[in-house]
């Protein structure tokens, strides 16, 4: 609970900081990237630009120069050779062209390669971009984490002493996760199996969402709020209900004990059910991503009210912009127990549909 | 590919899948040898040692309350045998006690006989001795009273030197 508050913090502080850096860069801002044509931050253009993917990792702009982490651009060209160069190659020549690749504004800043005929095509992207970069700090993280809280297991017996602290700590929210969420969701008899993968999406979601609401690095991607990384773990999880599924799973999808006349001319309930293995995933990401992308839509909103009204008036500037800090201050606390509570119940859903793909013979008789 | 009017993060992306799966295929491969198993199985397994020693420690305490018990059974068990012992060694000694006193009363009483027959046999001689003393001082006397009746100065004098030399 210490170190909660402690997080909780530690939150605040940077919250602060990024208000000031807010504040500091509001003459850069203004006269960068986002300007609509009344002079006036283009709410929907940084909104998404902050969500979105980016080659480069944009810490901050101070007076003008951009202050961001260039990352690799791994890409197939046409003739089929792979280019690998720094994402900051793209600003050294003039017309943001290196050997024949550019970022297409008209392509949500896409890398695309114009070929010799002038023809403008999207090359297989493998590029290391922000977002990946973010799910590599997070493995690392992870990793760091529960590795090291399992070798300190290691030379230590069942009957020593507990262990206290940061391992105290982990093992404790882990055991909690363990049997307060999996084992009931799953079922006692199978959930030991399952147990290690919903775990690892459940502190791989939790690592991630709380990363995202860092506002600078190493922090601040925004992962679980992009549709690619929700779809990945659904599938993930459908791949674990689907292929570990029992016979008696297959069973009530394709013969449920419904009345013969629902499925043997036409067969509506096994339509209805092969649905059902779709929309369940489809659910999950779904939830995730709307969820985690509002959240963060949302706080960058908020900090564009503060930028919108200091253009307006400085006396409506100032005060919304106490309104706009402490609602960011509201969402951040929110977003804290949003971050949880989205890996928390797509854990739950995946460990719900894992326990449904595995029912006992007789329970269904019962039904029928 | 082409869905330009779509902002990014609705947009499919190739290579962010790509990485995605690396990434979590490596993490989860490695949080499932090296991470959760351990941690889940660890605490299990102190879990199942809290029960065994809570398990041993009611055994433990249970034996002890038989043990207690058992001491207690066999202090009474004890304790009785040894009122047991006693009242026997108690009738024991006083039946030895009576026997002795029994046994030296009779001896003292057939002393106490003898002594008595003894005395009577002893009393008997001396009455006869007495007796017979007194029968042969009688006739002496007599002898004598008859001898002085029977004789005048003469025959006083003569019976006096007579029985002067008898008695020398």
């Amino acid at each position: 609970m210490k170190l909660f508050s402690q997080l909780i913090r530690l939150r605040t502080a940077w919250l602060c900081a990024w208000l000031l850096c807010g504040f500091v860069a509001l003459p850069a801002s203004a006269s960068s990237a986002g300007e609509g044509e009344s002079g006036m931050p283009d709410v929907k253009e940084i909104v998404l630009g902050h969500m979105s993917d980016a080659y480069e990792w944009h810490i901050t702009t101070w007076n003008g120069h951009h202050l961001s982490i260039p990352l690799p651009v791994i890409v197939q060209g046409a003739d089929g050779k792979w280019h690998t160069f720094s994402s900051a190659r793209f600003h050294h020549s003039a017309d943001g062209t290196h050997e024949g690749f550019f970022l297409n504004e008209e392509a949500n800043g896409k890398v695309y390669e114009r070929l010799a005929d002038g023809t403008e095509v999207r090359p297989l992207d493998l590029s290391v971009t922000k977002n990946v970069v973010q799910i590599w700090i997070v493995v690392a993280i992870m990793c760091a984490v529960f590795i090291s809280c399992a070798r300190w297991y290691r030379n230590r017996k069942p009957g020593d002493k507990a262990p206290g602290g940061f391992v105290g700590l982990v093992e404790m929210f882990v055991m909690s996760i363990n049997d307060d969420l999996i084992r009931p969701s799953v079922g006692e008899k199978h959930y030991r199996r399952f147990a290690p993968y919903l775990l690892t999406v459940f502190f791989f979601i939790f690592i991630t969402n709380l990363l995202g609401l860092l506002p600078i690095f190493p922090g601040g991607a925004n992962i679980t709020g992009n549709i690619n990384i929700t779809f990945f773990l659904a599938i993930c999880t459908a791949l674990m209900v689907n292929v570990f599924g029992n016979r008696e799973y297959w069973k009530e999808i394709f013969w449920p004990p419904v009345p013969a006349w629902l499925k043997v001319p036409v067969p509506m309930m096994p339509v209805i059910e092969l649905f059902g293995i779709l929309t369940k995933p489809f659910a999950l990401m779904v939830r995730l991503f709307a969820n985690m992308m509002g959240g963060h839509a949302i706080i960058l909103a908020l900090t564009c009210v503060i930028f919108i009204t200091c253009q307006i008036n400085a006396v409506i500037g100032t005060s919304l912009t106490f309104v706009s800090a402490v609602l960011m201050i509201f969402m951040n606390c929110l977003e804290l127990l949003v971050a949880f509570i989205q890996a928390y119940v797509f854990t739950m859903l995946s460990a719900v549909f894992i326990g449904l793909a595995h029912p006992e013979p007789h329970h269904a008789s019962k039904e029928a | 590919m082409q869905s330009i009017n779509l902002p990014s993060i609705l947009t499919p992306d190739l290579g962010l899948l790509f990485w995605m799966l690396l990434a979590f295929l490596v993490v989860f491969f490695l949080m499932v040898k090296f991470g959760f198993p351990i941690i889940t199985k660890m605490v299990e397994e102190r879990k199942q040692f809290i029960d065994e020693s809570l398990q041993k420690a009611h055994e433990a305490n249970e034996r002890l309350a038989g043990i207690q018990q058992e001491g207690e059974r066999l202090l009474s068990e004890a304790r009785a045998r040894q009122a047991e012992i006693l009242s026997q060694a108690k009738a024991t000694g006083d039946s030895i006690v009576r026997e002795a006193r029994e046994r030296a009363q009779a001896e003292g009483a057939k002393l106490l006989q003898e002594a008595k027959s003894q005395i009577e046999a002893e009393k008997q001689n001396a009455l006869r001795d007495i007796r017979q003393t007194v029968a042969e001082l009688s006739v002496a006397i007599a002898e004598k009273v008859v001898r002085q009746k029977l004789s005048g100065d003469k025959q006083q004098q003569q019976l006096i030197e007579r029985m002067l030399d008898e008695v020398r």
